[in-house]
C-alpha cells in the first residue's frame, strides 16, 4: 500500500488511528475530576505540540538517525519557519498555505547554507559549527534584525514578531476569519463531544497538524527505505569504505541536512498557524538540545522513535511544570502533618518550575537502561510477550 | 605502457623521506606485487595511487589519465577499487546491503538523490548483488549483520564488494594482515579464483613472503621509499639486494 512494505504499512496505520484517536485516549479522566486537571493531555494546545514537535524530529531524525551527524542547531530552522509564515500573515493575510510553503521554503535555504559550511567537517566539529552558526542566527534575530526602530526590522526582537491591524495583509477579506485558517477554516474552531461527564475537543489546527504529520512520517518511512536512504545508513556506518567505493558522501549528507532542515521550517510553520507569533527564544540552542533529547528518548534511527520521544517529552514537561505545593499537600494529605510537610518539601525541586529536573532524571534513566530509547523498551516489551506465548525462541529480526 | 605508471614520485613528511623516486609500471591484466620491510613506504605509495595522499612531485597514471588531484571517490568511478588492511565494510548493514551499495554506486555514480523509490523494487541492483554475493559463496549468509562475520568473511565480503563494480585495477592492502593459517590460504585462494577467472589488474602490497610469492607474477621490492628491484618471483628469491633489505627479517 502507498508503495510500502507491510509491516511499515501496519505502523503507518497506527500513527494514523494514533492521531485521530487522540483527543479521545489523551483525555481518559472525566471533566471536573482532580485527575483530569492533572492528567488529561487532551486539549488542543498540547496535542498540536505532540503533532508539531513529532513532525521537528521526524526530520531531525533522517538527520541523526540515519547519518548520525547531529546537528545542535536545528531550533534556528524552526524559529526561520515561525518568522516567515508570521510574515506571510501580516502581509498577506491569514491563509496559512502561502505561510507553510514560505516556512518551508526559508528553512530549507537557510539549511543549505548552514549545512554547506558545517558538513565540511564531521563529529563532534560539525556539532559546534552548527550550534555556532544557529546561536548566531539566534542573536540576529534577537537583536540585530529586531531593532523596532530601524528601517529592517525582520524579528521584532524581545517582543517576537507578531500580526498588528495597520499591517497590508492584501489578500485579507472580510469574511475570512482573523485567525490563522485554511479555506476560511479557522485553527482556533472546534467542536466538543460531550459524552457523559468527558468532554472531548476536536480542534481544526490539531487535526491539520495531525495531517501534516502522517505525511512527514510517510515521506520518513520512503527516505528509510529508498537508495537515498541505504546511502545515509552507510555513511554513518564507514564513510571512508562509501569513498572508496564511488560515492560521494558530501551531497548525501547535504541532502539530508537540507530535508531535516524543511522538516523543522514546517513544524516553524505550523506553531505560528496555532498560534501567530514568533518569537527568537524558539531559536534558542537550549532549543535546539531538546530536539536532540527527544530523539534520543524515542530511539535514534527508528520510524516510530520520533512520534513517541516527542510525545513523551511535550506530555510530562506539561504535567510536571502543573504540579505545584498545594496540589502536592492535597495528594500528600493522607500523611501525618509533619510528615507531610516534609515530603512536599523533598518533593518540591522536582515539580513545578522545576520540572527540568525530573524530566532530565527521567533521561539519564532512559539512556542508562534503554539506550535504543523507548523502542527498545517497547521491543522488550513485546519480547517478553512472546516468549510467554511461544516457549520458543523466535527468530532474531533486526532492529527497525 | 602499464595500465599504471607511476613516475619519479616523491613525498615527504617533515624530515621523512617517504617516497624517494618511485617508478613503477603495472602491466594490465597481471598480478604486481609490492614488498618491503617495515617503514619501506608501502602504504604511503598506495595511499598516493588512491587519493588519499598528494605526492610531492611526480605523476600518477592510470589508463592514460592522471589520478593526481582527484578524491578518492573520483578514482574509484575511473576503475581502481581498494581492499584495506583491516576489512573496511559497513558494519551496521546486512551483508546483502553492504553489497548493493557499490551496486548502485555503479548503477548511478558517485551521488544519486532516489530518495521516494524502495530499494527493494531495484530489481537490477539486488540480481547484481545477489550474483556478487554468489560469486564469494556468501549468499546464504545476505540477511546476517556484516558486523558479526568473522574475520575471514569480512575480508571476503570486502573484496566481494570492489569486484561487484568490476574494476579495471584493484588494489590490496595487506590483505591477510592478522589472519590465522587457514583464513590466509582461504584468502589466497580466492585471489588465484579472481587472477584466473577474471580481466583484472591486481596490486598487491604484502608482507608476508608465502602470500606474495603464490600469487604474484611481478614483484617490486621497496626499501627506505625507494624501489630495489622488479622482478619475477623466481628472480627474487635469491637477489642478493633482497636479502640485504630483508637483513634480520625471516629468511626469503
Amino acid at each position: 500500500m502507498f508503495g510500502l512494505e507491510k509491516k511499515d504499512f501496519t505502523l503507518l496505520l497506527i500513527v494514523t488511528v494514533m492521531v485521530i484517536l487522540a483527543p479521545f485516549v489523551l483525555n481518559p479522566f472525566p471533566e471536573g475530576t482532580a485527575m483530569a486537571q492533572m492528567f488529561n493531555a487532551g486539549y488542543p494546545d498540547l496535542m498540536q505540540r505532540f503533532a508539531i514537535f513529532g513532525i521537528l524530529v521526524i526530520g531531525f531524525n533522517i538527520l541523526f538517525g540515519l547519518t548520525g551527524y547531529l546537528s545542535f542547531g536545528h531550533a534556528a530552522f524552526l524559529g526561520a519557519g515561525s518568522y516567515a509564515a508570521v510574515w506571510m500573515f501580516k502581509l498577506l493575510g491569514y491563509d496559512i498555505i502561502p505561510a507553510i510553503l514560505l516556512s518551508i521554503a526559508v528553512s530549507g535555504l537557510f539549511s543549505l547554507a548552514v549545512g554547506y559550511v558545517s558538513l565540511r567537517r564531521s563529529g563532534i566539529y560539525f556539532s559546534i559549527l552548527t550550534l555556532a552558526l544557529a546561536q548566531m542566527m539566534f542573536n540576529m534575530a534577537y537583536s540585530v534584525l529586531g531593532n523596532p526602530s530601524s528601517s529592517y526590522n525582520l524579528t521584532n526582537g524581545e517582543t517576537g514578531l507578531q500580526v498588528y491591524n495597520s499591517d497590508p495583509q492584501v489578500l485579507l477579506s472580510a469574511t475570512d476569519p482573523n485567525f490563522p485558517h485554511l479555506f476560511g477554516l479557522s485553527m482556533r474552531s472546534e467542536t466538543h463531544l460531550l459524552v457523559g461527564n468527558w468532554d472531548f475537543t476536536l480542534n481544526a489546527g490539531y487535526y491539520l497538524s495531525g495531517l501534516f504529520l502522517l505525511l512527514a512520517f510517510y515521506i520518513s518511512i520512503r527516505i528509510f527505505r529508498s537508495p537515498f536512504g541505504l546511502m545515509l545508513r552507510a555513511v554513518k556506518s564507514n564513510q571512508q569504505r562509501l569513498n572508496y567505493t564511488g560515492l560521494n558522501t558530501r551531497p548525501y549528507t547535504l541532502m539530508a541536512f537540507v530535508i531535516s532542515g524543511m522538516y523543522a521550517g514546517l513544524a516553524g510553520g505550523l506553531l505560528a498557524c496555532m498560534d501567530p507569533l514568533a518569537g527568537a527564544e524558539r531559536m534558542h540552542w537550549t532549543a535546539s538540545g531538546e530536539i536532540v533529547i527527544m530523539s534520543i528518548l524515542g530511539g535514534i534511527g527508528t520510524l516510530i522513535g520520533p512520534i513517541l520521544g516527542a510525545g513523551f517529552n511535550e506530555y510530562f514537561k506539561n504535567i510536571l511544570s502543573k504540579i505545584n505545593d498545594s496540589v502536592l499537600h492535597e495528594w500528600l494529605s493522607f500523611l501525618p502533618d509533619g510528615f507531610e510537610d516534609i515530603m512536599v518539601t523533598l518533593i518540591h525541586p522536582f515539580v513545578g518550575k522545576g520540572w527540568h529536573l525530573t524530566l532530565g532524571l527521567l533521561f539519564m534513566m532512559v539512556i542508562i537502561f534503554l539506550p535504543g530509547g523507548l523502542v527498545e523498551g517497547g521491543q522488550r516489551i513485546g519480547k517478553l510477550f512472546r516468549r510467554k506465548k511461544a516457549d520458543a525462541p523466535s527468530d532474531e529480526t533486526p532492529a527497525e | 605502457m602499464g595500465i599504471l605508471e607511476v613516475k619519479g614520485v616523491n613525498k615527504r613528511f617533515g624530515g621523512l623521506q617517504a617516497l624517494g623516486d618511485v617508478n613503477l609500471s603495472v602491466q594490465e591484466q597481471t598480478v604486481h606485487a609490492i614488498i618491503g620491510p617495515n617503514g619501506a613506504g608501502k602504504s604511503t605509495l598506495l595511499n598516493c595511487l588512491v587519493g588519499k595522499l598528494i605526492p610531492d612531485t611526480g605523476s600518477v597514471m592510470f589508463d592514460g589519465q592522471s589520478v593526481l588531484g582527484r578524491t578518492p571517490y573520483e578514482i574509484n568511478q575511473m576503475g581502481i577499487s581498494r581492499v584495506f588492511q583491516t576489512p573496511e565494510i559497513f558494519g551496521d548493514l546486512t551483508v546483502m546491503e553492504n553489497m548493493m551499495i557499490p551496486c548502485f554506486a555503479k548503477r548511478d555514480g558517485s551521488f544519486s538523490m532516489t530518495a521516494f523509490a524502495a530499494v527493494r523494487n531495484q530489481k537490477d541492483i539486488i540480481e547484481h548483488a545477489m550474483h556478487a554475493l554468489e560469486d564469494m559463496n556468501m549468499a546464504d549468509k545476505r540477511h546476517m549483520q556484516s558486523a558479526s562475520l568473522s574475520r575471514g568473511d569480512k575480508r571476503r565480503l570486502e573484496i566481494g564488494m570492489c569486484l561487484a563494480q568490476e574494476p579495471r585495477l584493484l588494489l590490496l592492502d595487506e590483505p591477510t594482515a592478522g589472519m590465522a593459517r587457514a583464513d590466509t590460504n582461504n584468502t589466497i585462494d580466492l585471489l588465484k579464483q579472481i587472477r584466473d577467472t577474471r580481466d583484472i589488474t591486481i596490486a598487491i602490497i604484502e608482507h608476508d613472503m608465502h602470500v606474495v610469492f603464490s600469487l604474484a607474477e611481478r614483484i617490486t621490492v621497496l626499501a627506505q621509499g625507494t624501489p630495489l628491484v622488479e622482478e619475477t618471483p623466481e628472480n627474487i628469491k635469491g637477489h642478493p639486494k633482497v636479502r640485504e633489505a630483508y637483513l634480520g627479517e625471516a629468511q626469503v
